[in-house]
């Protein structure tokens, strides 16, 4: 079954910035806007209103604006490793798992490190690391299952998505639980060394910031300057024609996922250490299928993807503020959806009326 | 045999039945040659949408047709997108699963944990009454008899008539069934709205009749419809082996409501069992195609050799070979 992308089917809005291809990028966004404005007319909601307290709850004050930067680093490290496995024609729907599988491997190694009097800052880097061979690791199983099972990466990757939460709910209840009760509001905060500190008046560690911009800068260099990433865009482009002219594919396959799982494990590490400070079950706060909604919009040009992940953690911190209105935060979800959605269709449009002329 | 077991075994007849249709539905879709995704969200965004209108307007009825109507419309778009703009199946169903859950926890809201309208249990006169056989499977709401002619019906049409050997050959050879007239691009538009509608079927299935009521977030919904995706690579796209696997998915969660009041395992945990399964079923049948495994089996001795490719041949199942492929009439 050929479930993989192609190069030629994937969605992509950002491919050649000519006048016309802007034109219908934005006919996208603007069909978009009026179908989630339908949806808040629906909800008896005004939508001028309801867009004017997101931009006021994203921009409104520096915690707030700081919140949308700490939320974009996550996510812009989740689409950069998507976008080695997108490059490859992977879909690593399993990037959620792998997020709560490197926040498992964080904690655990804070609670293994935790008594030992080391360095707080070195306990950090060594729980860094946990949390990156978490990731890998569970990226590497819809891998192999792929390569040495037949069984699809969507397929595989979705089952050990639920898995990694079991696992996470399965500490948190049983080895890992709290002194006392066990609760569903996540294991013991880790010890305040522990945790990276905020920017003085703000919401941001300046760690997290740096990782993600070496991340994103990373992934641009490898994708765009590296035979590496030239291979790889081969594969994702005919892997069979890739194999044939020499490329180890599945030595490549591999490595796209480790490379994915490894990003996936430092974001999992990252909310551990910045936002959470403690294992919750909703571990990867949605990060993994956010992050392959914005890769799917940037499909290969990673550049684009630190702008467009910036728009979505706006719409996601912002979109809070709509409590006030009565409306819960699933309306970010609605409405980056639609924009996906709209962006495929309009792109699909667009592709027919290019063959037709 | 005790109460508390028919309880449980008429149990699993019932939890079965939206996950049957969903699975079929999409086992329709598929042998057409298209793979609608967004099976999760759609089975969500018609649960609430079928609870909604038909506590609004006080009918079952229009409860059901407006889930199914959905279902439909989510359909019709991935068809449109897949079909005519020959857009990535893959990623259209992904953000469509995303989209139609959020639309139904954002739009279902107002409507969180009320009281509506349920299907209540019609046992059948007669049969109800035969020990065993009546408890388990003939009391039960309309929809669960539905279920029980509806595979039958499917599992006819798709192996026994014409238009079914028409559906298999959109499928398998387009191009071959185009030559002999069929008109490949509408049919596979018909059989993926059509799938489409009965996975639309399977939300107020839910909603209506089997887990009574919509409780946003916390409805148990999310993560089924990823399941009768499974189910329908489980059962071969073969609707008796596809009801087989629904079954076997309606059992772990009886189990896991068994489980639960007996012993003190979190909920949670529970919920997710299936999960691992369904990696390990889909393993089972596609591990006997792959390269290394036939290396393996030519290395053994004669007799386990044989014996192991037998049962790997029996589990293993292959999909309609232009599946996800575009159809090009040219």
């Amino acid at each position: 079954m050929s479930l993989e992308p192609r190069a030629g089917q994937t969605p992509s809005i950002l491919k050649k910035s000519t006048w016309i291809d802007f034109g219908i990028r934005l006919t996208a966004v603007i069909l978009a806007l009026v179908f989630t404005s339908l949806i808040l007319v629906i909800a008896k909601a005004q939508p001028l209103e309801a867009y004017k307290s997101i931009l006021q709850g994203a921009f409104g004050t520096t915690i707030k604006f700081t919140s949308v930067i700490a939320s974009w680093v996550p996510l812009v490290i989740a689409t950069s490793g998507l976008l080695f496995t997108f490059t490859a024609g992977l879909w690593n729907i399993g990037m959620e798992g792998q997020i709560v599988m490197g926040a498992v491997f964080t904690v655990g190694a804070f609670r293994i490190f935790d008594e030992t009097g080391l360095d707080p800052s070195l306990v950090i880097f060594l729980a860094f690391l946990a949390g990156a061979a978490g990731g890998i690791f569970w990226a590497l199983l819809p891998g192999l299952m792929k390569i040495y099972g037949g069984v699809n990466e969507i397929f595989g990757g979705l089952g050990l998505n639920f898995v990694a939460k079991t696992a996470a709910i399965w500490l948190i209840f049983g080895p890992w639980k709290r002194p006392g009760v066990a609760s569903g509001s996540g294991t013991e905060w880790i010890d305040i060394p522990f945790r990276l500190p905020y920017i003085p008046g703000t919401n941001l560690s300046l760690t997290i910031l740096i990782i993600a911009i070496i991340v994103a800068v990373f992934t641009a260099i490898m994708l765009k300057g590296t035979h590496f990433g030239l291979r790889l865009k081969a594969i994702g482009k005919n892997d069979k024609a890739a194999y044939i002219l020499g490329i180890p594919t599945t030595r490549y396959f591999l490595l796209a996922f480790g490379l994915c799982g490894l990003f996936a494990g430092i974001a999992g590490a990252i909310l551990v250490t910045s936002k959470q400070y403690s294992l919750i079950p909703d571990a990867g706060f949605g990060y993994g299928f956010l992050g392959l909604l914005v890769a799917m919009l940037v499909n290969y040009h990673p550049i684009w993807s630190a702008v467009i992940a910036f728009f979505f953690a706006a719409l996601s911190i912002g979109n809070t503020e709509l409590q006030y209105m009565g409306l819960n935060s699933y309306f970010a979800g609605v409405l980056q959806g639609f924009l996906v959605l709209f962006v495929v269709l309009v792109d699909g449009v667009r592709k027919r009326l290019v063959t037709k002329l | 045999m005790d109460v508390a077991t028919l309880t449980t075994l008429a149990g699993i007849v019932e939890y079965a039945v939206p996950v049957l249709f969903a699975s079929i539905g999409e086992n329709f879709t598929e042998k057409a040659g298209l793979i609608n995704l967004s099976v999760n969200g759609t089975i969500i965004l018609s649960a609430m949408s079928g609870f909604v209108v038909a506590m609004t307007v006080d009918s079952i009825f229009l409860g059901f047709l407006v889930g199914a109507v959905v279902g439909a419309i989510v359909a019709a778009i991935v068809a449109f997108s897949s079909i005519t703009l020959k857009q990535s199946q893959v990623a259209i169903g992904f953000v469509l699963a995303l989209l139609c859950r959020d639309l139904a926890y954002f739009l279902g809201a107002p409507y969180t944990n009320k009281p509506g309208l349920f299907l209540s249990k019609v046992p059948i006169p007669v049969l109800a009454d035969i020990p065993f056989i009546g408890p388990v499977f003939f009391n039960h709401s309309l929809v669960v008899y539905a279920s029980y002619l509806f595979i039958i019906i499917a599992y006819v049409f798709m192996f026994k008539t014409r238009s079914g050997l028409m559906l298999q050959g959109i499928g398998e050879r387009p191009s071959a069934a185009f030559a002999r007239g069929a008109n490949v691009k509408a049919l596979r538009y018909f059989y993926t709205i059509l799938g489409g509608l009965l996975i639309g079927l399977a939300g107020p299935m839910y909603s209506l009749a089997v887990k009574i009521g919509w409780a946003g977030q916390l409805s148990g919904l999310d993560g089924i419809g990823w399941i009768a995706l499974a189910i329908t690579i489980f059962g071969g796209w073969n609707p008796l082996r596809v009801a087989f696997g629904a079954y076997l998915f309606g059992g772990l969660q009886q189990l896991g409501i068994t489980l639960q009041s007996t012993t003190n395992i979190p909920i949670q945990i529970l919920q997710a069992a299936p999960f691992p399964l369904m990696i390990f079923t889909l393993l089972l049948v596609n591990v006997g195609r792959a390269e290394w495994v036939d290396r393996e089996l030519a290395a053994m001795p004669e007799k386990p050799r044989i014996v192991l490719s037998k049962i790997l041949r029996a589990l293993r199942t292959s999909p309609p070979a232009s599946l996800g492929v575009p159809f090009e009439n040219e």
